[in-house]
């Protein structure tokens, strides 16, 4: 019963590969742009909910929404400070600019408190076992995928069912023709970097919960990541990124379970490699040509 | 007219392609013999220029195959196509733009040269003389089209009706049998349409071109086609000289709304 | 003829430049601190030129040129260290190696455009890394024990040779297409260049030089470590690339010289290099996104400018 459990740490991994990936896929449906930074928004939320509960002795679910405003604020500031003026230029442009962020993010965090790790305090949450068809299950697992649901039904619902979600969609479909229908397409935006990046800090935070250890360039690998989970299941497709993530962290545990958990990253960039050659436009995406 | 009864130049059949579920050409079928000037015309978005992407191998049809010197070519990459002969411009301009006016001509005499990538590393005296046959033949090109004093000007910075002229310069130096021309004349302004006119006709005798053009300007189809194809929603309504297409009732159903004849073009 | 000219004025500089730094070396006026920055300044160069070939010359986005460094390293350390093989033998197989690896990932992935082929590139640099990492034949993470052999005449040959081979390359009727995908895929395919072709010759080509380069950088090492060669080396060498300028040769090698030797100075301050970097590179693509040098090269900066009137008076009329 081995299995059982296998697939319960593949889902909480994936969870966080999940809402990491929902703010990548997010932007790039929105402005078509790679936000390299974004894995080191994640960052910043581990450390925003490591201070909060060490230092403030805050419990976590109320680090948790401290990490997520931070994170939204953060968002909006890279968005309007760095991206705003590159709408109009290459891609190229667009994704060294994204790239420069990151690092910016990184080495200002360890130029202020120095690259050494830290390690979250255990038992924030009750961590009880229990037996499930024979496997045992951490308590963690769970409140880890029922705040990933939680977050991403909140989610559809604020995309589908509220007024900016209505317009994010339209100026994700077509950012000139929902300027001319009177959509504000800067709060827009700033929008979908505010939600995306909220879910990256709540991803920051599990991912403390879970794994411990935080250090400032943890960002990158789960950030690379969650860019993968999200192509995997159609760039710019809110659904797809989630399933994504899930079949991103079940496939790495099951790759480390099989003893090859040093082969565990490489098992992501050949997934990311295939669907790139096998099909582009990822599980959910469809097909689109460029015009002669 | 008389009809050649040797082998068509190009020899469309039963040409058809679906995008999804959406038949954007069916049935088209279309033969062109050599040297003639024919025209396609039909309504915005009748098919026109995806018939020109088919026959270009941009896309590949669902239906049918094309015939061209007596060989299938349907299916083959672009880049094949051109090299059996055929060669294009794009209704939207598409040249390289931060290029020199004298290197765009350059880039479309490419398949014609021989020399190998090791030659021009090595700098071997192949790569001088074609080099050097390459540059006098594009400037020979860029003469006809009263460009060759702007050769080393890019490509962006010349006048529209520069960079169409251009466009045409560059599709001929590919050495072509069957030329395509995409909308040449739009945008132009009268004085610039009617010189257009005059040099297509003159660049047909001196290349023993075939021609087949799209265009809006009634007129200039009107003016010089020998032959008329009109296509409206992907399929061909109708064919024949000039007069006859004038007169077609279904032609002038489909442009309904829009004014038939060289008075209004 | 023209272009003759300037390729012995060319050769002519760089002898200078070689008797100069040799002379300097010699008497000891240059202390082997500076040749060992000289030699990262060169190797810096070579991979700022070969990547130059794939994004500006071909406008092929690939931000996994250390995926190809790392080759060339762990297969000229190979030769040398495990086949006691000479190391000028080392580093030809160091540079076949990377282009064989080239053609391997350059075939699937330039079907790809944009971001997807940066990601991609990305990804297959990472996987190079992390089966060196998990290679015992190469050490593993642990690393692998290097004797240094690289000095400053070969690293300075193998520089020009690969300027030269490149400029060459880029001079002809084959960088000319491949500038005209850069320019225009559809239009270059339309024009009868065969573009697959094209961009997989760009990338072996940039990925052979890479890996020469990899070869001279790991014998300039006593270890060579996976660490060494991920995403971080490859985004230093984009950097080059896009700060002198996409397109311009002159503009890479220029920004290679100049940060590798701000890198050095900065070097006990990693952090605050860093940043400096990163600051430097969003100011850059915000405000000049072309780069120092644009598309040109440095020799026409000093030509005259000949100017072209008609064109600003023209408007463009949109059908």
């Amino acid at each position: 019963m081995e299995w059982i459990q296998q697939i319960v740490n593949g889902i909480s991994l994936g969870s966080i590969y999940a809402l990491i990936a929902l703010g990548y896929t997010m932007v790039y449906g929105i402005i078509k742009l790679i936000n390299f930074a974004h894995g080191d928004v994640f960052m910043i939320g581990s450390f925003v909910g490591f201070f909060a509960i060490t230092g403030w002795n805050l419990g976590f679910f109320p680090a948790l929404l401290l990490s997520m405003t931070v994170c939204a604020i953060l968002g909006v500031i890279i968005e309007r400070v760095a991206y705003k003026r590159l709408r109009n230029s290459t891609r190229i442009a667009a994704l060294i600019t994204a790239i420069g962020v990151s690092l910016l993010i990184e080495y200002v965090v360890i130029y202020f408190r120095g690259a050494q790790p830290e390690a979250y305090p255990k038992e924030i949450l009750p961590a009880k076992s229990f037996e499930l068809f024979g496997a045992k299950i951490d308590s963690q697992s769970l409140y880890i995928l029922l705040i990933t649901i939680v977050l991403m039904v909140l989610l559809q619902f604020i995309v589908h069912r509220t007024k900016i979600g209505k317009a994010m969609r339209a100026v994700s479909h077509d950012q000139d023709a929902a300027q001319l229908m009177g959509i504000n397409v800067d709060t827009t935006i700033s929008a979908t970097f505010a939600i995306g990046s909220a879910l990256a800090g709540a991803a920051g935070v599990i991912f403390g919960l879970y794994y411990i250890k935080i250090d400032p360039l943890m960002g990158i690998i789960p950030g690379l990541k969650a860019f993968i989970a999200a192509v995997l299941g159609g760039i710019g497709i809110i659904p797809g990124a989630m399933v994504g993530g899930f079949i991103l962290g079940i496939v790495e545990v099951i790759v480390s379970a099989f003893g090859f958990s040093s082969w565990r990253d490489a098992a992501a960039f050949i997934i990311l490699i295939l669907i790139l050659i096998f099909r582009p436009s990822g599980i959910f995406g469809k097909n689109t040509r460029e015009k002669v | 007219m008389v009809i050649s009864k040797a082998e068509p130049l190009l020899d469309v059949q039963n040409l058809g392609i679906r995008f999804g579920g959406l038949k954007a050409v069916s049935d088209f079928n279309m033969t062109i013999n050599q040297g003639e000037l024919l025209g396609l015309i039909g309504p915005n978005g009748a098919g026109k220029t995806t018939i020109f992407n088919l026959l270009t191998g941009v896309y590949a049809p669902t239906e049918g195959q094309i015939i061209f010197t007596g060989k299938k070519i349907s299916g083959l990459p672009p880049f094949k196509v051109t090299r059996k002969g055929i060669s294009r411009t794009f209704q939207n301009i598409r040249l390289f733009k931060e290029l020199s006016v004298l290197d765009n001509v350059k880039i479309a005499y490419h398949p014609l040269a021989t020399h190998s990538i090791f030659s021009s590393i090595l700098r071997l005296p192949s790569h001088f003389t074609n080099e050097k046959e390459m540059e006098e033949k594009a400037i020979g090109f860029l003469k006809i089209f009263g460009l060759d004093h702007l050769k080393d000007e890019k490509a962006k910075n010349l006048p529209y009706g520069g960079q169409r002229r251009l466009e045409i310069a560059r599709a001929l130096a590919a050495e072509p049998k069957l030329l395509l021309l995409d909308e040449p004349a739009a945008g132009m302004n009268p004085q610039e349409t009617k010189e257009l006119m005059e040099l297509i006709a003159f660049i047909r005798e001196k290349f023993n071109l075939t021609i087949l053009l799209i265009e809006h300007d009634m007129k200039l189809v009107m003016g010089i086609c020998e032959r008329i194809f009109v296509l409206d929603h992907g399929q061909l309504i109708a064919q024949g000289l000039p007069e006859e297409i004038r007169k077609h009732p279904k032609v002038i159903e489909a442009y309904l709304g829009e004014e038939v004849g060289e008075d209004h073009a | 003829m023209k272009k003759s000219k300037s390729f012995f004025l060319m050769f002519g500089l760089a002898v200078v430049i070689y008797a100069v730094i040799q002379f300097l070396l010699y008497n000891g006026i240059l202390n082997p601190f500076y040749e060992n920055t000289l030699i990262t300044i060169l190797i810096n160069i070579m991979l700022a030129v070969s990547l130059h070939l794939v994004i500006g010359i071909t406008g092929q986005f690939s931000i996994g040129h250390a995926g190809f460094l790392a080759i060339g390293a762990y297969i000229a350390a190979i030769f040398t260290m495990k086949l006691q093989m000479p190391f000028i033998v080392a580093l030809i197989a160091a540079g076949l190696a990377a282009a064989i690896a080239g053609l391997i990932v350059g075939i699937p992935s330039l079907r790809l455009r944009g971001d997807y082929l940066a990601i991609a590139t990305l990804g297959f640099a990472e996987i190079i890394r992390i089966v060196f990492l998990n290679w015992d034949f190469v050490g593993g993470a642990r690393g692998m024990m290097i004797t240094r052999m690289t000095d400053w005449t070969i690293a300075f040959i193998c520089t020009i040779l690969t300027i030269l081979v490149i400029a060459n390359f880029t001079n002809s009727r084959h960088g000319r297409a491949c500038i005209s995908i850069r320019e225009d895929e559809i239009a270059a395919d339309a024009m009868g260049i065969n573009t697959t072709y094209y961009k997989v010759i760009a990338f072996v080509l940039g990925s052979f030089f890479a890996g020469i380069a990899g070869g001279l950088y790991s014998h300039n090492f006593y270890i060579i470590q996976p660490g060494n060669f991920g995403f971080l080396k490859s985004f230093d060498i984009l950097i080059f690339v896009v700060l002198g300028g996409l397109g311009s040769m002159s503009g890479a090698v220029i920004s290679a010289i100049l940060l590798t030797i701000i890198s050095t100075f900065l070097q006990e301050y990693s952090e605050t290099r860093m940043i400096i970097y990163s600051l430097v590179l969003i100011i850059v693509m915000l405000y000049r996104p072309q780069g120092l040098m644009g598309t040109k090269e440095i020799t026409q900066l000093f030509q005259k400018k000949k100017s072209f009137k008609g064109g600003k008076q023209y408007g463009h009329f949109e059908s």
